[in-house]
């Protein structure tokens, strides 16, 4: 009985899906309610990121960039999601998820120079909601169940967004996050970017679960497995998402089912080493954009002229970023020492004199 | 005025900033309904409501994760840990997160909150309930560490840790909760954070303590005293940051000094106060600085925790042999 209650319950979770591989719509009832300029206007977000992850690879290996997680393959997960949110909905992302933080507000140059490890990276603008990118895999999780009980209590008509991967959904932090959230009703929305892979551990490793959707099970809250290379179902889940939360309904938690094509991080990954070639292929066959561009051309909404004034806009933004990030201050230690604390205690007034002296030689 | 025991005392400074500040918010395991374990949130959530008083579900990790992402919405959380040795469970979301906002973001976020837990020994918990884990925090940048040693002190500092901007680790000894009261304003009123108290005035020697170990030292002062030794006690009152000040004023004028801590020994609180002794007022000592602490070890078994916890016994032994070097 209970081995039947749980392949019930697994059984529920099926793959979400708007717009197939070959970019046909199979779901039109599911079909979000999208503008043509809305629609291009998410194929254009697509092909910029992917070109300002190629171009972020190539200055990471010219040590220009410093620490980078890249992204392709992910861009209708991380893109879709953030497409359906309100400007002043709070993002709380992890390591890799820097396009959702630069899409919803935070300046190029500013996310170039957290890569390059500088404070200007996480002095978020005052009119953005983004936390800086976490490390601690899933600690994001349980702030994004206080952030969203906040906006709750505070009356506020947003909800709090957080990303993990397929590794972070075994983490303590994600089951105390999810079920806090839960027991709270709180406005939040959990997204699982299932990569298959958490650095070289696959998937399978993690859980006996079949997928991590059915998670939310346990926690109370609602669940959804999408297909994290279709844009528009990504899209489509988390709006839904997004407004059960407001009408007070509380959490969701969405798992897309997505691929990273490059390494973990620039930080020397092989993902030979535990990836094939034919699998990376299989994947590349589902390829997001691949798939939505077939569609907007079918639709007469797109075109390569289209797309190469795109790229190179992008092309263009990433060298001014880069140049905005080459011409800020280098940072002192003096700096450091004064964002500890609101106001300095004695013990650290002498350590930053020390420094002074040693800075102004 | 009114007689107050601590727990009394530190009740009434979380209602007063319950009142004061609308976006204060008290909770944690136990704290709302029950008024937590120990009683020190009794009758608030009933006077404030299940907005501003709530449980939370079972998890350090969890409460820690909700104070930050509650702090960074507005609200001014003074979150409970219902025993400071749960402290490992949510070491990261401390040590990890909530110390590093202001850092991590250059200035732009901070977490004003308050993380008040009980600690220390003496009254017989199961383990990992009365460790004094005070120097994994001190150790922390980012994170104020507060050990109040009497009900008159409890109140104006947690007052002060509430209202501060950047996190404060308020640590309340279990043996001091209930063990004495003492005349306490019902009015408002805070004690600055990061500054000591003579709690006696003495000119022979100088013991730095804190926590129910000022109680400690206080007992064989008094002994002390019969054999015509006269101690000046130092009671820290914040572990971090120190007020290096008053202990090395003290010091200077006493010229011998005994730092006494509860926990144990190794890169501990005592030998931070002992090192900047040494650092500052080195020429000052006719003795070298002695530690008075807990031997190396895991906290003690309960049946032998007395054994195991300074004494004053402990103390007046290293006062002596200060004066005899």
């Amino acid at each position: 009985m209970p081995e039947k209650r749980l392949q019930e319950i697994e059984s529920k979770f099926e793959m979400f899906q708007i717009l197939n591989e070959k970019g046909e719509i199979v779901n039109e009832a599911a079909m979000p309610d999208l503008s043509d300029d809305e629609l291009v206007e998410l194929m254009e977000r697509m092909v910029y990121t992917r070109i300002w992850d190629q171009r972020a690879i190539s200055l990471n290996r010219q040590g220009r960039l410093g620490f980078y997680a890249p992204v392709a393959g992910q861009e209708a997960s991380m893109l879709g999601s953030q497409f359906a949110l309100d400007k002043k909905d709070w993002i709380l992302p992890g390591y890799r998820d820097i396009p959702q933080i630069v899409w919803h507000g935070l300046p190029l140059y500013q996310a170039f120079l957290y890569s390059r490890g500088h404070f200007g990276g996480g002095q978020i603008p005052e009119d953005v909601n983004v936390l800086m990118p976490q490390i601690i895999i899933g600690a994001q999780i349980v702030q994004t169940a206080g952030v969203a009980l906040g906006l709750k209590r505070k009356g506020k008509e947003n909800i709090a967004i957080t990303y993990t991967g397929d590794g972070g959904a075994s983490q303590g932090d994600f089951y105390e996050g999810i079920n806090f959230a839960g027991a709270y009703q709180a406005p939040a929305v959990f997204v699982v970017q299932n990569n298959q892979f958490a650095i070289s551990v696959p998937v399978e490793q993690q859980s006996a679960a079949k997928t991590i959707a059915q998670k939310s099970v346990a926690a109370g809250i609602r669940g959804v497995m999408v297909d994290g290379m279709d844009v528009l179902a990504v899209y489509k889940a988390t709006k839904d998402a997004r407004e059960e939360a407001l009408k007070g309904n509380g959490p969701t938690l969405i798992e897309t089912y997505c691929y990273r094509y490059g390494p973990h991080t620039m930080a020397g990954d092989d993902p030979t080493r535990y990836r094939t070639a034919d699998l990376d292929d299989e994947w590349e066959r589902k390829d997001p954009l691949v798939r939505f561009r077939t569609l907007l051309e079918s639709k007469g909404l797109w075109s390569e002229e289209k797309e190469n004034e795109v790229m190179e806009r992008a092309k263009e933004d990433v060298k001014n970023a880069i140049k905005q990030a080459d011409d800020t201050p280098k940072q002192k230690v003096t700096e450091l020492i004064e964002f500890m604390y609101e106001s300095l205690p004695d013990s650290l007034e002498e350590q930053w004199e020390e420094y002074k002296k040693k800075e102004s030689k | 005025m009114a007689q107050m025991t601590m727990i009394q005392a530190i009740t009434d400074a979380m209602r007063t900033e319950l009142k004061n500040d609308e976006n204060v918010l008290v909770f944690g395991e136990d704290v709302g309904q029950n008024g937590g374990v120990f009683r020190a949130t009794e009758g608030l959530q009933k006077e404030f409501g299940e907005e501003r008083v709530f449980d939370t579900p079972l998890a350090e990790s969890g409460i820690t994760g909700l104070a930050i992402g509650l702090g960074l919405t507005g609200f001014r959380p003074v979150m409970e840990i219902q025993f400071f040795g749960f402290l490992f469970e949510t070491m990261d979301g401390i040590a990890g997160q909530m110390s590093r906002m202001r850092y991590r973001s250059g200035g732009h976020y901070h977490s004003p909150i308050t993380i008040r837990s009980p600690f220390g020994g003496g009254v017989k918990t199961p383990e990992l309930h009365a460790d004094s884990l005070e120097g994994l925090m001190a150790q922390t940048p980012g994170i104020k560490v507060v050990i109040p040693s009497t009900p008159y002190d409890a109140k104006g500092l947690l007052i002060s840790a509430i209202r501060d901007n950047d996190p404060v680790i308020f640590l309340e000894h279990m043996k001091l909760y209930r063990s004495f009261r003492e005349e306490v304003p019902e009015e408002e009123y805070t004690i600055e954070i990061g500054k000591a108290d003579i709690k006696r005035e003495g000119k022979d020697v100088t013991i730095v303590t804190y926590g129910a170990m000022v109680h400690t030292a206080l007992r064989a002062a008094d002994q002390l005293e019969e054999e015509g030794i006269d101690a000046e006690i130092v009671d820290l009152r914040t572990i971090s940051p120190l007020d290096v000040e008053t202990v090395i004023e003290s010091v200077k004028k006493t010229n011998r000094a005994i730092v006494v801590q509860e926990a144990q020994r190794q890169a501990g609180i005592a030998a931070n106060v002992s090192a900047e002794i040494s650092e500052r007022a080195i020429l000052h000592l006719e003795a070298p600085v002695m530690r008075v602490t807990a031997p190396d070890t895991v906290y003690a078994f309960a049946e032998v925790e007395d054994e195991w916890i300074p004494g004053e016994e402990d103390i007046i032994e290293k006062v002596k042999a200060s004066l005899d070097f």
